[in-house]
C-alpha cells in the first residue's frame, strides 16, 4: 500500500492507503478527523469541504494521494489556541448553523472567500457558498453570518 | 415582570459544537471492528421471489454475515404493520431482499453481486387513480385503498354539505395536484447497531422517532424492551423522559430529517446483522439510495367543490383527496387523517364533506414531511381561495376575512375555538405587505360572529 505523507490542522500525518482512497476516507476512517462529513461522495454538496494548500477541495473527489506533501485545513484547525475563527463566532452568534452538518464545509468555503477577498459583497458570499448546500437555514443567515464575520475581522485589521 | 425566555434571542445549546466540529453525528462514531453493509435491492417492479441463493456471496472473503426475510423474527413493521424489513413478496423496484455485512465496502458490494435471485413479475400500477378502479392489479391482497374501519377512506362529515350547496348561489370546482418531494437531508440514513453480549443491543441512529422505533424494533427483533439501547437524540432533551421509559440514551443528534427519519430505514438492517455476526454493524446510505429508496412527500390529487353565497361566504365544502402512499402504509394513513382535517382551511364552513384516500401503488413508499399532509391540503385549499376570490371578483384579502374562523365557531372536527387572531394576522400581514385595506376589514375583529350560537 502506497504511504501519504502530509500535515492536518498543523500536524503531520504519515498513513498508507489504497491508490483509490480518497481524501476524505482518509481523514475520516483513518485519522478519525470527522469534521468533514459525506453528504453525497460525489462532489455536489460541499459538505466535505477542506482547505488544500489555501484551495477550497472536496475531499471526498480528492484522490488521497494527490494531497502527498500538501497541508490540509479542517474545521478542526480553525480555532488557534482555543480562541474561535472570527467566521466561527458569527455562525454561532447569527443562527448560521442548524443542523451542523453543512457547517464544517461551509465554513472552510467561507473562510476561502475571506482570505481572498475580506470585504466580499453578498453577491459574492452567494457565489462563494454555491457549491455547499444546506438543507436548513435557506442560506439567509449563513450569508449574514460571514457578512458579519467581515465586518468583524476588518474591524480588527483596522484597530 | 423580567422575561427570561419570551422576546430574548437565545443561542442554539448545541451551536459552539457545530462551529467547531465537535458535533457527533451517527457517522462520526467509531467502534473497532464494525462491519460494513450493502443491500441488495430488487430490480423488478412487482413480483414473488422465486429463488434466493446466497451461498456463493457469503463464502466471499471478508463477507461475515447476510440476512435475508428467513432471519427477521417478525418481517412486518410499521403503524399498520404491512412492511417486511427484508421482501419475499416485492412491491416496488429498491425494495431490500438481502443485506451483506464485510470487512469493508469492496467485500459487502462483491457479494451482493453474487447473490443470485429470480423472481416471478407481475404486473403493477402506478397511478393511485387507476390503482383505485376495479380489476387494477393488486399491489396488496386486501386491496389498493387502506381502510378506515369500514370504509376506503377517511371521511369528515360536518353540517348537510348537500343542502349547503342548495343554499349556494355559486358552485366554484377546483382540482390540484401536487408532485412527490424529497426531503433531501445533508446526512443520509445512518445507523451503527452494536452487540452489548446476552443477547442485548445498543443502535446508534439517526431516527427522530426514538420511542416509536424503540417499540417497533422490538417488535421486528422479538426482543425484550430492556435488551436494546438505542443512541439518539441528544441526552439533555430527553433528561425528563428517561425514568418513564426504561430506555438509555446517549448522546448523538440528526443531521436534518424533515420527516426523513420518521421511519426506520436503516436500524432494523443493521440489527439483524450485528445480532447476526456478533460484531458492530454500521450502514450508511448512498445519496443515490437517499433520493431514491427512502421515504419522500407522495403526491396528492386534490378535488375541492365549493358552494359560495353571492358575498362571498363558503357554505359548502367538499373535498375528494387521493394520497399515493406507494407499497406501504408508513406513515400515510395517519397523514390523511390530518389532510382531511385541515384541508377546509382556517375558514369557518358550516357543511364541510370530505373523503381522503390513502392509495397504494407499486412506488417508493412515502411518508411524513413537515405538516404531514397540511402543506398539499393549505396549498389546494389557498388556491382554491383565490380561484373564488377572482371568478366572484371579490379582493382576495376580503374573502380570506369574511370567511375567517372567529372565536367560538368550531371546526369540521367538533373542536371549539378559543383564542382566536386570525382577522387580526391578516390586516398585520396586509400592513406589512404595504396593502390598504378599506375601513370595512381593518375595522374586522376576531369577535363572535353576529347570529353565532
Amino acid at each position: 500500500m502506497p504511504t501519504l505523507e502530509f500535515r492536518v490542522n498543523g500536524r503531520d500525518h504519515r498513513v498508507e492507503v489504497e491508490i483509490d482512497s480518497t481524501l476524505l476516507e482518509v481523514l475520516r476512517d483513518k485519522l478519525r478527523i470527522t469534521g468533514p462529513k459525506a453528504g453525497c461522495n460525489t462532489g455536489d454538496c460541499g459538505a466535505c469541504s477542506v482547505l488544500l494548500d489555501g484551495i477550497l477541495v472536496r475531499a471526498c473527489i480528492t484522490n488521497a494521494l494527490s494531497v502527498q506533501g500538501g497541508e490540509v485545513i479542517t474545521v478542526e484547525g480553525l480555532a488557534r489556541s482555543g480562541k474561535l475563527h472570527p467566521l466561527q463566532k458569527a455562525f454561532h452568534e447569527h443562527y448560521g448553523s442548524q443542523c451542523g452538518f453543512c457547517t464544517p464545509g461551509m465554513l472552510l468555503a467561507a473562510k476561502a472567500l475571506l482570505d481572498q477577498n475580506p470585504t466580499p459583497t453578498v453577491e459574492e458570499v452567494k457565489e462563494a457558498i454555491s457549491g455547499n448546500l444546506c438543507r436548513c437555514t435557506g442560506y439567509v443567515k449563513i450569508i449574514d453570518s460571514i457578512m458579519a464575520a467581515s465586518k468583524e475581522m476588518s474591524k480588527r485589521e483596522a484597530g | 415582570m423580567q422575561r427570561t425566555v419570551v422576546g430574548q434571542r437565545k443561542k442554539r445549546y448545541d451551536g459552539l459544537a457545530h462551529v467547531t466540529g465537535e458535533t457527533r453525528f451517527v457517522d462520526d462514531v467509531f467502534i473497532p471492528g464494525t462491519l460494513t453493509v450493502k443491500v441488495l435491492r430488487s430490480q423488478v417492479v412487482k413480483g414473488n421471489i422465486r429463488r434466493l441463493d446466497t451461498s456463493a456471496a457469503a463464502s466471499l472473503p471478508g463477507v461475515e454475515g447476510i440476512v435475508t426475510h428467513k432471519d427477521v423474527p417478525n418481517n412486518a413493521f410499521g403503524l399498520v404493520p404491512d412492511q417486511p424489513v427484508l421482501a419475499e413478496t416485492i412491491r416496488y423496484r429498491g425494495q431490500p431482499i438481502a443485506a451483506v455485512a464485510a470487512h469493508d465496502e469492496r467485500a459487502a458490494l462483491k457479494a451482493i453481486d453474487q447473490i443470485k435471485v429470480e423472481v416471478d413479475e407481475e404486473e403493477p400500477v402506478f397511478d393511485p387513480q387507476e390503482a383505485m378502479k376495479p380489476g387494477a392489479p393488486k399491489v396488496r391482497p386486501e386491496g389498493n385503498c387502506y381502510m378506515y374501519g369500514e370504509h376506503p377512506c377517511r371521511k369528515v362529515v360536518f353540517g348537510d354539505v348537500e343542502a349547503g350547496f342548495k343554499e349556494a348561489d355559486h358552485i366554484i370546482e377546483g382540482e390540484f395536484r401536487t408532485n412527490p418531494v424529497e426531503h433531501a437531508p445533508m446526512e443520509t440514513q445512518v445507523s451503527l447497531a452494536v452487540p452489548e453480549g446476552k443477547g442485548r443491543l445498543t443502535i446508534y441512529t439517526v431516527s427522530q422517532s426514538l420511542l416509536f422505533h424503540h417499540g417497533l424494533l422490538t417488535g421486528i427483533l422479538k426482543m425484550d424492551k430492556d435488551d436494546l439501547r438505542i443512541a439518539g437524540l441528544a441526552e439533555k432533551a430527553l433528561h425528563d423522559w428517561k425514568d418513564d421509559v426504561h430506555v438509555a440514551f446517549r448522546s448523538g443528534t440528526v443531521g436534518g430529517s424533515f420527516g426523513a427519519k420518521n421511519d426506520i430505514h436503516a436500524d432494523h438492517v443493521t440489527a439483524l446483522l450485528a445480532l447476526k455476526t456478533g460484531q458492530p454493524v454500521k450502514w450508511r446510505w448512498t445519496r443515490e439510495e437517499e433520493t431514491l429508496y427512502s421515504t419522500h412527500r407522495g403526491g396528492w390529487h386534490i378535488r375541492i367543490r365549493d358552494g359560495v353565497k353571492r358575498d362571498g361566504r363558503i357554505v359548502a365544502r367538499q373535498v375528494t383527496s387521493i394520497r399515493d402512499a406507494g407499497a406501504y402504509s408508513a406513515l400515510n394513513t395517519y397523514v390523511v387523517d390530518k389532510h382531511c382535517f385541515m384541508v377546509s382551511g382556517p375558514y369557518s364552513i358550516p357543511n364541510v364533506y370530505v373523503e381522503g384516500y390513502c392509495v397504494y401503488t407499486n412506488k417508493t413508499p412515502s411518508s411524513s414531511m413537515r405538516g404531514f399532509g397540511v402543506f398539499p391540503a393549505t396549498f389546494a385549499c389557498e388556491m382554491q381561495m383565490n380561484k373564488i376570490a377572482a371568478q366572484l371578483k371579490i379582493d382576495p384579502w376580503e374573502l380570506r376575512l369574511i370567511n375567517a374562523y372567529r372565536e367560538g365557531d368550531q371546526t369540521p372536527t367538533r373542536r371549539v375555538l378559543d383564542s382566536v387572531y386570525l382577522i387580526e394576522t391578516l390586516q398585520a400581514c396586509a400592513e406589512k405587505a404595504g396593502v390598504k385595506l378599506p375601513d370595512r376589514l381593518a375595522s374586522m375583529t376576531s369577535e363572535k360572529r353576529e347570529g353565532a350560537a
